[in-house]
């Protein structure tokens, strides 16, 4: 297999956890996964990605040690795991699952405050921890600290449930279908919520999903899982140019191409055209640009697009108002501008 | 003689032989109170030694379903010949037949707590022990109560045998009553013993209200 080097991840950081040779097989002799080996960055977010019962699931609660590998080591941190000490070691993790699995008897302060209480915080860190996470959450800590999780919406709980799972700065935090149970629209804002609470923090996430969609929007790297087996791990780029097997072809699809626009930000791809873009003033631009941000005023709203927009959104609105330009518009100021052309010179160029 | 004429013959009955009553009741009240902790004290360690365990399980609910099926005077009678008669064997049959609907309570309890609920608070690094004390205990608190609270008004009619084997209480007056057709006699220790059935049950009820704090707010699960 020959692979494109094109990783998203840039920085040159150190392995946080690394499978080796590992297989797990229950009692009952169902083997869930067989000599499976990849490496996890340290801070970066790692899909694990298949259908149900391809031991996605379960490579991942070998990390926190809720199952013990049959053959092989799992490393944490450069440690053998099955040297560490189980209940320590969970306390390091955080674990987020479909259920929720709340404490329906505590608040959603006692709640979030599980694992600080278990590794002894002071009291007042507990609560400024609290406060702090749930302000993080968008949920106000004075309205929302002493509910109790039963009062809550599905989404409402999740986000207590993710807040709890970060409560203790873990190192690494396991979220296995973190947002299956949701209805489409809240599972979309807790995605949206929760890449923007990436960015802010530097734990190595491993998440298990079994929507190739959610996999390319949430991952730096993924993890393609067929009944027991690893058949490929690289990033969205990677899986969807290069894809390993018939298998993942069949997973991401026959719209590979939409969903490698749906994933490469308008910044990769748009020309910085405008000389005055540092500027912070949007007159200076309406002096100098044709992309004007004047039109913004005058209800033509949509002509615009923001370097963090998708490529996809930028491609649909061209053709809703049949150009084939758009400027890129940050903070009122005209940034760049993307083209039709280019994003076509992107893909043919393999998305380099 | 109408029902009132009655209920105020019990009434007058009661007030003459007030002295007495309040000796009957302390007796039953012992022996429903006493016998209650005591299945309390045992049936929930032995529920949750029976959720964790399998073999454990299956031995422990054998013991409380033989202890229930045994009808409430022949458990009465069945300690008879070996304890005699008197306040103790009346308080050991009582307090058989308080164990079971404690212990099934328990084990119900705890084994209705959600397999999810469990798994996070594993997964977070709980050891055994605070899962069960921190979480699994007071998550099934108002099933163990509910446990508690019909061995409790049980207890409190079942008690009223205890007249069979020496055991006092007001079965006192229920009894010789009905054998003498003494009907005011009856109703003055009948009457009470309902009362003091509502009232246990309140009672218990307000001490899981307490335990529970407000930890159970009235809205049904939003989510599943």
């Amino acid at each position: 297999m020959t692979k494109t080097n094109t990783t998203g991840t840039t920085e040159a950081s150190d392995t946080m956890i690394k499978f080796d040779g590992v297989t797990k097989i229950y009692s009952d002799q169902t083997v869930a996964i067989e000599d499976i080996s990849f490496e996890v960055e340290r801070g970066t977010t790692t899909v694990f990605v298949g259908p149900s019962g391809c031991g996605k699931t379960t490579t991942m609660t070998l990390v926190n040690r809720m199952q013990d590998p049959t053959e092989g080591t799992v490393y944490y941190d450069g440690a053998d795991i099955q040297e560490l000490d189980k209940v320590d070691l969970r306390r390091d993790i955080g674990y987020v699952i479909q259920e929720i699995g709340l404490f329906d008897h505590m608040t959603v302060g006692e709640n979030i405050a599980t694992v600080p209480e278990l590794k002894g915080w002071d009291q007042s860190r507990i609560d400024d921890r609290v406060d702090e996470l749930l302000e993080l959450m968008d949920l106000e800590p004075g309205t929302y600290r002493d509910q109790y999780p039963n009062a809550l919406s599905g989404g409402q709980q999740q986000r207590i449930g993710v807040a709890r799972a970060l409560a203790a700065d873990p190192d690494v935090l396991l979220m296995d279908e973190p947002f299956g149970a949701l209805d489409p629209l809240t599972r979309e804002e807790l995605q949206d919520e929760f890449l923007e609470i990436q960015e802010r923090i530097d734990t190595t996430i491993l998440f298990v999903t079994h929507d190739i969609n959610e996999a390319l929007k949430m991952g730096d790297k993924i993890a393609i899982f067929d009944v027991g087996e690893l058949v490929q791990y690289g990033s969205p780029r990677e899986i969807l140019h290069n894809p390993a097997t018939d298998f993942v072809k069949d997973f991401i699809g026959d719209d590979k191409t939409l969903k490698e626009l749906q994933i490469t930000p308008v910044r990769d791809i748009m020309s910085e055209s405008v000389p005055t873009a540092e500027q912070p003033t949007a007159s200076a631009v309406t002096e100098t640009g044709e992309d004007s941000t004047a039109a913004l005023a005058d209800g033509t709203g949509d002509q615009y697009v923001t370097p963090t927009d998708t490529v996809d959104i930028a491609l649909s609105r061209m053709i809703e108002t049949d150009t084939q330009s758009l400027p890129v518009v940050k903070d009122d100021d005209v940034v760049g501008t993307i083209t039709e052309s280019s994003i076509r010179a992107h893909q043919s160029n393999g998305g380099v | 003689m109408g029902l009132i004429d009655a209920l105020l013959a019990a009434y007058a009955y009661l007030v003459a032989n007030f002295d007495e009553f309040l000796g009957l009741l302390a007796e039953h009240l012992a022996l429903v109170l006493v016998s209650v902790t005591l299945a309390i004290m045992i049936a929930i360690p032995m529920g949750v030694l029976a959720t964790r365990n399998e073999r454990a399980k299956s031995i422990v609910m054998s013991f409380g379903n033989v202890s229930q099926t045994i009808p409430t005077l022949a458990i009465i009678a069945l300690v008879f010949p070996i304890l005699g008669l008197g306040f103790l064997p009346a308080l050991v049959g009582l307090f058989a037949y308080a164990l079971l609907p404690i212990l099934t309570n328990t084990v119900a309890g705890l084994e209705n707590v959600d397999e999810s609920t469990v798994e996070a608070a594993r997964g977070m690094g709980m050891t055994e022990n605070q899962i069960l004390r921190q979480i699994q205990l007071p998550l099934a608190v108002p099933v163990i109560f509910a446990g508690i609270r019909t061995s409790a008004v049980l207890n409190v009619g079942t008690a009223y045998l205890a007249f069979f084997i020496g055991g006092g209480g007001l079965g006192v007056w229920v009894i010789s009553g009905i054998s003498l057709f003494n009907t005011p006699q009856l109703l003055a220790g009948a009457i009470p013993g309902a009362l003091l059935a509502i009232g246990l049950d309140s009672l218990f009820g307000f001490i899981e209200g307490r335990l529970s704090g407000e930890s159970m707010p009235e809205q049904s699960p939003a989510a599943g």
